[in-house]
């Protein structure tokens, strides 16, 4: 039954998916250059081959670029020898915020629209930023999840990646946020934010710690992948009644996802990197037919992602939000551990 | 004879300085927090910590000769990404022949490695500051740019760390098969001893006969060798294969033998000081995240600070041992 009904609606997908790039073409012969931060991250990837294969669908003609290096510095060296090459658009994943400004500028002033995806670069180095997932929709995503989890009260601790990172301390100061002011979260005590550095031995100690530390603690809420996977590891191992969630890879956390005593994690969240791609082109082709200008409160159609409205980003920039962050739960992750 | 004997007891001492370091923190933590001197948390911290141990024991010969290696987990992460990426692609997935081909690919990477520095001369740090580059490319190559051979890909691989022999994990029974083997090898072999000649005195040990140029190609090999084993047990024990996995690791490795006493310019070190070394480091790792007055980012600064102490009195220890050491030979 449950077949059926999964295959009914990949195919109702491809007729649409197919259906699209047939009506439009709406890029043809543009050139687009996408940026990524280093080769090799598997993860980004996935979001580059959806951006490719949705704007060769519309017409154009993309190529992915990587720095030699994930820095800054070899970012502008890519920059510079795309701006003499007439491109018609950039869409960047920027290793550094204010860095890029001056080559994106110089960019801009050459008539090539600049969009960042996945790592924004500040406002004035950009047209507009295509968020993967809004940071509070992240931060309420996970603090329902670890309501939900843990009954609607009792102790849960959060592992992070380092103290440093961005990302983490942006959903976690949602997270306290999101508690502070809403009493649905009063009965629940955030006990510890811990960093396991990203690394699986680090965070295992952590983790282990958490325990020791908090007896009572009922879930763990790890925004990182690696963090995840490690903690996953160590409290099904042990057979922990501490619960877990967070952000992961589904073909990462396979093994420990399960609503049952069995599996240390009921269920987690990480962005739709796919989805993630495909709005990434579809906003830069509308910039690249000025569609849209990267203004606040434009607003365009992506395909079948349906109508997005141009929203002012944190850093006081411009940006579009894919969505909430998709749950991988037992029902999806075995389909999910494919792709990601 | 007299001498000998009485440098065997200070060297002897050092170690017992060092056992009685690792006692104090074990008093301490266990005070902070009671759980840590249980047989689960002491298992789960030698499990945690295992490819530090394992390794250090490579890089105790490395050091002897005078040598140093960076790129062991660059090493770590291609034999470790090779067998994830085998057994996530159903080439192979007996957990045996996976040991077999990591510790091969371990030994081939040694291998060159001390076929660079031994032959061709060049300082250890630069040749292999290239390999660390070399094999960790190599890595992110193996894994198609980065995937992950994760849980669900490794099958019954991952079992190997958490199956369990007489009540402790076959990964420890691994750390004390090492450390019995090296124990005996370094101490009664012939092979052991010349490691130790050359390190102390090149030219001596050249004119005594024995080939220096193939002790350090040795040395090298040993070293991958327990780098491939450490490739092996990180994917078991973590039940995932990541191409960046143990980036940076090398340095705690050289800081479990430093802690250890083992010297850096050669000659000077013991299994039982690389042993102390490690588990000093692995209570530290393990006790810090337990102790509640610090906010968490000062952890790797108190990391920090515990190896420059240990270090630092382990250092002012050879010292006056020396002094005494040559005090006896004026007499």
């Amino acid at each position: 039954m449950n077949k059926k009904i999964v295959s009914a609606v990949l195919c109702g997908a491809m007729i649409l998916g197919s259906a699209v790039p047939a009506m439009a073409g709406t890029a043809d012969g543009k050139k687009i250059a996408l940026v990524g931060k280093s080769a090799g991250n598997a993860f980004f990837e996935i979001a580059a081959a959806s951006f490719v294969e949705t704007a060769e669908a519309e017409g154009a003609t993309v190529d992915t670029v990587y720095p030699e290096a994930a820095t800054a510095d070899a970012q502008i060296k890519v920059l510079d020898n795309l701006i003499s090459q007439d491109y018609d658009a950039i869409c960047i994943s920027a290793n550094d915020v204010n860095a890029l400004q001056a080559k994106l500028q110089e960019a801009m002033d050459e008539g090539i629209k600049i969009s960042c995806f996945d790592s924004a670069t500040n406002p004035d180095s950009r047209q507009i930023f295509i968020n993967q997932a809004g940071t509070v929709a992240v931060g309420q995503a996970l603090l329902d999840a670890v309501l939900d989890i843990a009954g609607g009260e009792g102790q849960f601790a959060i592992l992070s990646a380092t103290s440093q990172a961005a990302n983490q301390n942006a959903w976690i100061d949602a997270m306290k946020n999101i508690m502070e002011s809403d009493d649905t979260y009063a009965n629940l005590e955030l006990v510890e934010v811990a960093y396991g550095d990203d690394e699986p031995q680090k965070s295992t100690d952590q983790t282990a710690a958490l325990l020791e530390k908090y007896p009572d603690l009922k879930v763990i809420c790890a925004p990182t992948t690696v963090g995840i996977a490690a903690a996953a590891k160590y409290l099904q191992d042990n057979g922990s009644a501490c619960k877990l969630t967070g952000l992961g890879l589904p073909s990462e956390m396979l093994e420990y996802t399960g609503a049952d005593d069995e599996h240390s994690c009921p269920y987690f969240y990480l962005w739709d990197m796919q989805g993630l791609g495909k709005l990434s082109a579809l906003t830069t082709i509308a910039l690249v037919n000025e569609d849209i200008t990267g203004a606040l409160d434009e607003t365009f159609t992506a395909g079948d992602l349906g109508d997005y409205t141009i929203t002012e980003a944190d850093d006081g920039g411009t940006e579009v939000v894919l969505g909430a962050p998709l749950q991988f739960n037992p029902d999806n992750i075995e389909e999910m551990a494919k792709l990601y | 004879m007299e001498k000998k004997s009485f440098m065997k007891k200070l060297t002897g001492s050092r170690e017992a300085l060092l056992a009685v370091i690792l006692v104090l923190l074990f008093v301490v933590i266990t005070i902070i927090s009671p759980s840590f001197l249980t047989f689960k948390s002491l298992t789960d911290m030698l499990k945690n910590n295992a490819v530090t141990m394992v390794m250090s024991l490579g890089m105790l010969c490395v050091m002897l000769v005078g040598g140093i290696d960076i790129s062991i987990m660059s090493t770590l992460a291609l034999t470790g990404m090779s067998i994830g990426m085998l057994l996530k692609y159903d080439h192979i997935s007996s957990t045996f022949l996976a040991f077999v081909i990591a510790l091969a690919i371990g030994i081939a990477c040694g291998f060159l490695v001390g076929l660079v520095i031994s032959r061709a001369d060049v300082p250890p740090i630069i040749a292999t500051m290239g390999f660390m580059y070399i094999y960790r490319a190599m890595g992110y190559l193996v894994s198609h740019n980065g995937e992950w051979a994760s849980a669900a890909a490794l099958g019954k691989f991952k079992d190997f760390a958490t199956t369990k022999f007489l009540g402790m994990s076959l990964v420890i029974w691994v750390i004390i098969f090492c450390y019995a083997v090296f124990f005996v090898f370094m101490k009664w072999t012939t092979l052991g001893r010349r490691i130790y000649a050359v390190g102390s005195n090149p030219s001596a040990a050249e004119v005594s006969g024995i080939n220096v140029k193939n002790i350090k190609l040795l040395v090298y090999t040993i070293m991958g060798l327990l780098a491939g084993l450490g490739g092996a047990l990180q994917v078991s024990i973590y039940a995932s294969a990541m191409p960046d996995m143990q980036q940076g690791g090398e340095m705690d490795v050289i800081a479990a033998c430093v802690i250890g006493g083992v010297s850096m310019s050669g000659g000077r070190g013991t299994v039982l000081g690389a042993l102390l070394g490690s588990l000093i480091l692995a209570t530290i790792a393990k006790a810090l995240p337990l102790i509640p007055f610090f906010d968490q980012l000062w952890l790797n600064t108190i990391k920090g600070v515990i190896i420059l102490v240990v270090v630092v009195v382990n250092i002012v220890l050879q010292r006056t041992a020396d002094k005494n050491a040559l005090k006896g030979r004026e007499m």
